[in-house]
């Protein structure tokens, strides 16, 4: 393996982590958003709010891992991407800054009527910023990103795949939130918290699932070698990706049936495992890569220095970070961490 | 879409104006935020500590208040952080094509710390209740260290842009070969990281002191509000006579290596020993107008001799001279007269203590501390101005042009008003909920838990 594969595999490791833990995130903001009013919506709040305070800021941070990653060990992809899909790139960001400050302040607002606004922007901004990042995603994954940059502004991702993708990516998150916040309130003993999750959890598996088979139908129309290489090298991870959802739909119909069913510890690795398949087989069908099918991993890769300076900085990374995730997580899950 | 054409959407050669006008009001807004994450945790844990190891309750409950106002500072700071990431490619994509491999090293480690500050402050945020008194406060130390290291890695990139180094282009232009090491070490590294790191602590000490001061104005004269004001106001007291001294070399480090922004915070036009310094004024081509001159005090101070020989801007190519002289120098004055008064306000402060352990008696020493903390925001604000529109028109000083490096991306006006909009409402939102919590505060109320709850019922 070359330093710009090892590179290339740190930034899909990133996108997998942000596909889990900020997806989520963008998750919990969903099912705020269709929680109801302020009587019915307020229980489903205060259980997303709990599971959401303590770690949605270090859940962000892999995006900036992301973006770094790339312009560093990749610039002229970096480049091309940002002078291509600035479009939804920018109505991203804005959703970032609305959706991170509309968070922060609508617990801290004076006054009902502010919090409910900081709430919705919250909310709103949870469902449109997944949305135009997949279709950054689902673009480049198209090859609608030419290598040189400056593509159409608008026919590069006002396009089939990359609007359902990001259709998938809202789903999914919403999926991933729902199983985390089944076992949630399924810890803190809420019996009526967890059902109501679990059922939210099988429709958004179902939309998730459709909009990926729709995805594939696509995917084939738009880009034959993408398509190709999913359905061959990358087929063992897209039956894995399978197994898992059916796993995950078959705990969680247990789980809307009967009241007292027992809480399975497989059911986070199962949503989990889905995910982590779909991002690692849209990395192999792709490869090599990075823009398909004009550059290629190899080709948009900085010097070797700084390659090995990005994998030193991963090594750093993996031996400090990932241990304070797991302790801030795993304080966040013992119910040390509270306002 | 040629429906969209006549909306100022359309690219434009205005887009280098409009680019760095978003860039340097983004930034303006985020230096702010920045420095509360890089010295509000210090501040914080100074109280914490103190309120561990006396008992000290009055201190313990200041390091409770300024935790949950560094919650909303931080949350916005990580926005509005974020989104300079994405405007690095949306407004400068070919300087991050050409340069992104040099430019990107400082990024990659700044993003290991910043991660673990953000995993830190949460723990210590939302750590109060449950957690035991020090392993609290130890959770808090990784945000002091992670804070500095942070704006190392981020004002090494800075520096590296104005003294570039630690990369081999090809005929192409192309970088082809780093060296990370040359990169992160670049000779403006030893003053740019040093004078951003005081800066932080100037700008969170005065900042908090100034808020107890005026609450001291107004007759709250507890002990709390002195502890909110000692504490902080020591910390400031201490960085800026360090800051004075760094940025002094700093200064004398420009007029070194870069001479066309030396020439340009000074308004000197003519190459020649015996410099006049010029306080304050409006450059022109013909001198400096309305200046209060000091005869040989810029060749005094750029090499400790009148016979210094100084550049001037009249022997620096006119493609290669910074715009905006007279924001330039005005902005290098302000922050030197700025920093000046706080050093004096602090030698004020430390005389009293001295004396009689006691702040100055005369209101009028907590009006100069209240309006500290603006004046030290001015300060941050004129040094980034300095230092970024004195590098004009070099993105990578030598290297690049800024001109060069912008986007042909359409839309860069609707954007910049857009985000001006958005960043108002938010510097809004941000200051009346501090305000709002310093009134609950006062109040003895905890404030609301679960997010929009409709309003408890009354009990009849």
């Amino acid at each position: 393996m070359t330093r710009a594969d090892a590179c290339a595999g740190i930034l899909w490791a990133g996108a997998t982590a942000y596909a889990l833990f900020g997806g989520a995130d963008f998750g919990g903001g969903f099912w705020d958003l269709v929680a109801g009013g302020a009587e019915r919506g307020e229980r489903p709040r205060a259980v997303i709010q709990r599971s959401l305070t303590p770690v949605w800021e270090a859940n962000h941070v892999w995006l900036i891992f992301i973006l770094v990653v790339l312009w560093t060990a990749f610039p002229p992809a970096f480049s091309a991407v940002m002078t291509t899909l600035y479009v939804p790139l920018a109505l991203a960001a804005l959703g970032i800054v609305l959706r991170g400050s509309g968070f922060a302040f609508r617990k801290s607002i004076e006054g009902l009527g502010g919090r409910r606004a900081a709430g919705a922007t919250f909310a709103i901004s949870s469902l449109l910023t997944p949305f135009f990042m997949g279709a950054v995603v689902g673009a480049v994954a198209a090859g609608h990103v030419p290598a040189a940059g400056d593509g159409d502004p608008f026919s590069s991702w006002l396009q089939p795949l990359p609007l359902l993708t990001g259709a998938m990516f809202v789903a999914t998150g919403a999926y991933l939130a729902a199983v985390f916040l089944v076992g949630d309130a399924g810890r803190a003993g809420d019996e009526e918290m967890r059902r109501y999750f679990a059922r939210r959890a099988l429709v958004a598996a179902a939309v998730a699932g459709i909009a990926a088979a729709f995805g594939l139908v696509e995917l084939h129309a738009e880009t034959r070698y993408v398509f190709d290489r999913l359905v061959h090298e990358g087929l063992p991870l897209v039956i894995l990706s399978a197994l898992c959802g059916v796993g995950v739909l078959a705990l969680l119909l247990a789980a809307t049936r009967q009241a007292g069913a027992p809480r399975s510890r497989l059911l986070r690795p199962l949503a989990a495992g889905a995910v982590i398949s779909v991002v690692w087989g849209w990395g192999v069908a792709q490869f090599p890569y990075l823009l398909p099918t004009s550059l290629t991993i190899s080709g948009a890769a900085a010097p070797p220095d700084t390659l090995a300076t990005v994998i030193v900085v991963f090594l750093f990374a993996a031996v400090l970070v990932l241990p304070a995730l797991g302790l801030l997580y795993w304080l966040s899950q013992k119910e040390m961490l509270g306002e | 879409m040629p429906w969209l054409d006549p909306l100022p959407l359309a690219a434009s050669a205005s887009n280098l104006l409009a680019a760095r006008e978003q860039m340097a009001f983004t930034l303006g807004f985020h230096i702010v935020l920045s420095c509360l994450g890089v010295a509000l945790p210090a501040t914080i844990l100074v109280a914490n500590y103190l309120g561990l190891k006396r008992g000290d309750d009055d201190a313990m409950e200041l390091a409770r208040r300024w935790s949950k106002a560094m919650a909303v500072t931080f949350a916005v700071g990580a926005v509005t952080g974020t989104v300079l990431s994405f405007e690095f490619g949306l407004l400068w994509p070919h300087f991050m094509d050409r340069f992104g491999s040099a430019f990107g090293i400082a990024f990659a480690i700044e993003g290991i710390f910043f991660f673990l500050e953000a995993i830190f402050l949460a723990i210590y945020i939302y750590g109060w209740k449950r957690l035991s008194g020090w392993a609290h406060f130890w959770s808090g130390v990784p945000m002091v260290i992670t804070g500095i290291g942070g704006a190392f890695a981020v004002v090494a990139a800075n520096s590296w842009m104005n003294q570039p180094q630690g990369f081999t282009l090809d005929a192409a232009g192309k970088v082809v070969d780093t060296n990370p090491v040359k990169v992160l070490f670049n000779p403006a590294t030893g003053y740019e990281v040093p004078h951003m790191i005081l800066a932080a602590y100037m700008v969170v000490g005065f900042l908090v002191a100034s808020i107890y001061a005026v609450g001291m104005l107004r007759g709250r004269r507890d002990r709390l509000h002195r502890l909110g004001l000692l504490i902080p106001l020591t910390i400031a007291c201490i960085a800026t006579p360090i800051q004075l001294f760094v940025g002094d070399t700093a200064a004398r480090e420009v007029a070194d290596h870069q001479p066309a922004k030396f020439a340009g915070m000074e308004c000197i036009q003519k190459t020649g020993t015996h410099q006049t310094e010029y306080v304050g004024g409006v450059c022109t081509s013909s001198g400096v107008k309305g200046a209060i001159p000091i005869p040989d005090l810029d060749s005094f101070l750029v090499g400790f001799s009148a016979d210094t020989e100084v550049v001037g801007l009249a022997d620096i190519p006119a493609d290669e001279r910074p715009p905006a002289n007279t924001l330039l120098h005005l902005a290098f004055d302000g922050m030197v007269g700025i920093g000046s008064a706080l050093l004096l306000l602090g030698a004020w402060f430390a005389f009293a203590w001295w004396r009689r352990r006691d702040i100055p008696r005369t209101p009028w020493f907590l009006r100069a501390v209240a309006i500290s903390g603006a004046g030290a925001i001015l300060a941050l604000w004129a040094g980034w101005i300095v230092t970024e529109v004195g590098r004009q028109p070099w993105i990578v000083q030598g290297y690049m042009r800024t001109s060069e490096a912008v986007t042909d991306a359409g839309g860069i006006w609707f954007a910049f008003a857009l985000t001006l909009a958005l960043y108002a409402a938010i510097g809004t939102i941000a200051i009346l909920i501090l305000r709002a919590m310093s009134r609950r505060w006062r109040a003895g109320d905890a404030g609301p838990e679960t997010p929009y709850a409709p309003p408890a019922e009354v009990a009849p």
